[in-house]
């Protein structure tokens, strides 16, 4: 049996050098459970993120994947069980929750830029008032990151100026500004073109590169088997397989990962 | 046969073409009128109906605007003058624009109105225009007491002593912000609630006894005219803009008691009509409070203007929230912004910006409404020319003096309604 090559979406070598995974605890989530009303939309949720690992989530639309990582910066609550990040535990406390999300990076599926601010504003908007960094210092940090996902010669302008994909990399770039220690992006990539793809999976690589902590909901498989030490595979909103991905993708062990496999991967 | 079909498929372009000027436009005035006036039979008709209304109502107005009389003592002498031609009267305004404007202010004071409207467009001046310096923005600050003690005068020791609970709110906040800011909210509301109460009379009578200071003081039964409309129509536009902003959030909020009260509040209020507020605040609002109080019939009109204005105002921005994608909720909650400061920088600047045009029209409307004070007896322009029918000499005349009064109007409005459009544009960054 011939192992499956997929195609990682960029034209480089990747760099794996830098990529290590820790044995320090990021995430630790135990016995999570959450409802939408009377649905129950994740179930008993066990799982440890440690330093340095690059976890991509993948599953079925309405699995629940978009729901795990919101409630890891407590963008939704949960009602049972435990999340502890960076070992602040998520409970109504205001504090934690400011705490937990100024270390935790989120990136979403449509960008959500602050349309009435430049680009460099966007980038230094929570550095300023969160963090409170000097102005000076902050444009230089944005300047930085802007240069680092290749657009700093855009950052006088509006983000309605933008492609999508330059627009998702200053999403990708405000976020770092915070300087997190996690990164979690709900499918970066879905709302735009296959030329801009290239460019956000760049800037996403270059980032496991530097051996940034990251959980990444996506249907790039291609990105999950060159860049994740881990997938895992969710469906009606519980963990049903995870594993390292060369083992995942040639080897998946239940009946829903190879339907599911075989759908998205067209064989 | 296929040879020439593979040439003319394939193609290579071996010169690139450099950037050239896009074509001049075609100009000319026949052009002009051809294109926006005379296109097509149904607009060409609209035109000269258009037309042909326009030099009906030029042709009813004008001689009577161009006859009319500028100087004459009462209406009879002006009739006099116009000799059974007809023709306006305007000296009506000319014997008594003085009144129309300030009713029954002081003339010796005059120049107190007018130097307090000239330093509300030096206050005005930073809010409205970000490129000046925002050290500017101090005055504006200080500006309402500044324009109370130009317009009332009495001791300049009591705008003084309300100043100073506002600083002691301030001071109470900054110290207390270090504890928690709960109770820095809470310092920064009794201080200065117990310094008006307990402190500020005593430092208003030390002060004054120590160095008496101050303008000749003003009854508030004197003020009339349009200086009535600007000083109930500003102060009820500049405090219904924060006031329907919180009413708005709080009819927003999650918490259940909160949001209940915001409903009822602006529920009622939207289901009132101004004039039976107005109608509460001059007779019955003195059974309500303490006897003894005296409270100041103008005040108690801004109150309840500015309480009617900011539950519509509360609705418009409502309007502009709900227009907000939740993204931009939850891109600010990502990056850790607290409540206060997302709404501040991410959701306020594009939920107003949204709402400008509701906004303005309802600041224009409430200007407008000020005119119902008549109703109450305060001497407004429109109360002022019941006033000045009253007198013999003018016993009769009308449209004059509506003309004038209109026109005062008409400027301050035009004015906020082009400046809403020049705001609207400098806003629009969205690029759509
Ligand atoms: N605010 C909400 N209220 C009620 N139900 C919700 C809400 N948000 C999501 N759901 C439901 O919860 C389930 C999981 O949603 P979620 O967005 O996490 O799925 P997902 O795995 O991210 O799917 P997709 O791949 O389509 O993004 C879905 O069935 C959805 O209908
Ligand atoms: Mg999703």
């Amino acid at each position: 049996m011939t192992e499956i090559q997929l195609d990682p979406g960029i034209d480089r070598k990747i760099d794996t050098s830098a990529m290590k995974v820790t044995d320090e605890v990021a995430i630790q989530i135990t016995g999570m459970n959450k409802w939408y009303g009377s649905f129950h939309v994740l179930r008993d949720i066990n799982m440890t993120v440690n330093r340095g690992e690059r976890i991509v989530i993948c599953g079925p639309s309405g699995s629940g994947k978009s729901t795990l990582i919101r409630c890891i910066n407590r963008l939704e609550e949960h009602q049972a069980g435990q999340i502890i990040v960076d070992g602040t535990e998520l409970s109504g406390d205001l504090k934690n929750i400011d705490k937990v999300r100024s270390e935790v990076g989120m990136v979403f599926q449509h960008f959500n830029l602050f349309p009435h601010l430049t680009i460099l504003e966007n980038c230094t908007l929570a550095p300023i008032w969160v963090r409170k960094v000097p102005k000076r210092e902050a444009e230089e940090t944005a300047m930085h990151f802007l240069e680092k996902v290749k657009i700093p010669e855009q950052a006088n302008k509006f983000p309605g100026q933008l492609s999508g994909g330059q627009q998702q990399r200053v999403a990708i770039a405000r976020s770092l500004c915070m300087k997190p220690r996690i990164m979690l992006f709900d499918e970066p990539t879905s709302a735009l073109d296959p030329e801009m793809i290239k460019e956000v999976l760049d800037t996403m690589i270059a980032l496991a590169e530097e051996g940034m902590t990251m959980l990444c909901v996506t249907h790039e498989m291609g990105f999950a088997q060159a860049v994740a030490n881990r997938v895992i595979f969710m469906d009606q909103g519980q963990i049903v397989e995870q594993n390292e991905p060369r083992e995942f993708f040639n080897n998946p062990q239940s009946d829903r990962t190879k339907l599911f496999l075989s759908q998205i991967l067209g064989h | 046969m296929s040879d020439t079909h593979a040439q003319t498929v394939a193609y290579v372009r071996n010169e690139m073409l450099a950037p050239s000027d896009p074509p001049l436009r075609e100009a000319g005035a026949v052009k002009w009128l051809r294109e926006n006036l005379f296109s097509g039979a149904l607009n060409t008709i609209l035109t000269l109906a258009s037309l042909l209304v326009i030099w009906y109502a030029l042709a009813a107005i004008g001689p009577w605007l161009l006859n009319s009389v500028w100087s004459a003592g009462s209406l009879a002498e002006c009739r006099a003058i116009l000799d059974g031609t007809s023709g306006a009267c305007f000296s009506v305004i000319t014997d008594r624009w003085h009144q129309l404007l300030f009713g029954f202010y002081p003339p010796q004071h005059y120049w107190r109105p007018v130097l307090a409207l000239a330093l509300l467009f030096a206050a005005l001046a930073p809010v409205l225009f970000p490129a000046l310096p925002r050290k500017l923005m101090i005055f504006t600050a200080v500006y309402p007491f500044i324009g109370y003690h130009l317009l009332w005068g009495g001791s300049v020791w009591f705008p003084v002593s309300v100043a100073l609970g506002f600083v002691a709110g301030y001071l109470a906040y900054v110290l207390l912000a270090r504890v928690s800011t709960l109770i820095a909210v809470f310092g920064a509301i009794l201080a200065p609630v117990f310094w008006w109460a307990f402190a500020a009379g005593a430092f208003d009578q030390t002060m004054s006894s120590i160095l008496p200071l101050g303008l000749e003081f003003v009854r508030s039964d004197r003020f009339g005219g349009f200086l009535i409309s600007l000083i109930i129509g500003i102060s009820g536009i500049s405090l219904s803009l924060p006031i329907g902003i919180l009413l708005a959030l709080g009819r927003q909020s999650d918490m259940v008691f909160l949001k209940s009260v915001c409903v009822v509040v602006i529920e009622f209020i939207r289901g009132v009509p101004l004039i039976t507020l107005l109608f509460t605040a001059s007779l019955l609002l003195n059974y309500f409070l303490p006897p003894g109080t005296t409270f100041d019939l103008i005040l108690r009109v801004i109150i309840m203007v500015t309480l009617f204005a900011s539950a519509y105002m509360a609705e418009v921005i409502r309007g502009g929230l709900a227009a907000l994608p939740k993204g931009q909720y939850e891109a600010a909650d990502a990056l850790g912004l607290n409540y206060w400061k997302a709404q501040r920088l991410i959701i306020m600047p594009q939920a107003l910006k949204i709402s400008i045009p509701g906004i303005v029209n309802t600041f224009i409307g409430l200007f407008k409404d000020t005119t119902l004070v008549v109703f109450i007896g305060l001497l407004d322009p429109i109360g002022l020319s019941n006033a000045i029918r009253a007198d013999t000499n003018w016993n009769g005349i009308y449209w004059e003096l509506f003309i004038f009064i209109a026109a005062l109007f008409f400027i301050f409005c035009f004015g906020m309604s082009r400046y809403s459009m020049y705001l609207e544009r400098r806003l629009k960054t969205d690029h759509k």
